[in-house]
């Protein structure tokens, strides 16, 4: 009898395919705990800085190096997407852009503005470093 | 006998017998990091494969020192509000969750304080 009713079911998440505003929801989530990370890899950065050129030398080797630039790549990426997104959390918390159309809008305004940000920066960096 | 109305001893007390405080520092924060977050996102890019004069030279400038020392107190203190909170979400026993938010806790501080004594001292030069 109670089988029978049309009762919601929760999402079986291996199955159901996430809305968009969903993965953008928890992406905002995983690029905070990998900002986290990022963190602990700017202070020692600074530490190895602060304790002279030859310590900070291990540091250079592997900032340089191309796994190092796609790891410094993907830190900015992750830190323009958390900004965007959070961005949209500040103006959901205003109580603004609660709409569907307008969410899924703006999910694709956080997506691309994390990606022109991380392109534009680099390209700027690129070329200021003359490189 | 108290003279305190039920009201005054029930406010404040939310789920986490703080209110809202957790969530508005979050914000707050956020707000903090926005531009910070722009000047900083351009800074790794610049700075990414610099050498060690360049780094030093750069961290040394005045105005980036300052906001250097702003990022990481901001940042750390924004960070370690929403990693607790992924903990307080996912993490099951009372125990180890307690463990986890005082070990990240922890480690915020002692990371703020490190990355801020760093750029003080290249900055003072000593």
């Amino acid at each position: 009898m109670a089988a029978d009713r049309d009762r919601p079911l929760s999402p079986h998440l291996q199955i159901y395919r996430l809305p968009l505003n969903a993965v953008l929801s928890i992406t905002h989530r995983i690029t905070g705990l990998l900002l986290a990370l990022g963190a602990v890899g700017v202070v020692t950065m600074l530490v190895a800085a602060a304790s002279g050129s030859q310590v900070f030398q291990s540091f250079h080797a592997a900032a340089t190096h191309w796994l190092g630039q796609i790891v410094l790549v993907g830190f900015t990426l992750a830190l323009y997407y958390h900004l965007c997104a959070g961005i949209r959390h500040l103006v959901w918390d205003a109580g603004y852009g609660y709409e569907l159309q307008t969410a899924t809008r703006a999910s694709w305004v956080v997506i691309l503005g994390a990606i022109v940000l991380t392109v534009l920066t680099w390209l700027l960096a690129y070329s200021a470093n003359g490189a | 006998m108290s003279l305190r109305t039920p009201l005054a001893e029930a406010r404040g007390l939310g789920s986490a017998k703080e209110g809202v405080g957790h969530w508005w520092h979050q914000r707050l924060t956020a707000v903090a990091l926005v531009p910070l977050t722009l000047w900083f996102g351009f800074s790794v890019a610049l700075l990414g494969s610099a050498d060690y004069y360049t780094v030093i030279d750069w961290v040394a400038n005045p105005v980036n020192a300052v906001l250097l020392i702003l990022l990481l107190a901001v940042g750390f203190w924004h960070g370690a509000l929403g990693v607790k909170e992924v903990i307080e979400d996912y993490v099951a026993g009372e125990g180890k969750k307690l463990f986890l938010l005082l070990a990240v806790q922890l480690a915020a501080v002692v990371l703020a304080l490190a990355g801020i004594f760093a750029v003080l001292r290249i900055a003072l030069g000593v």
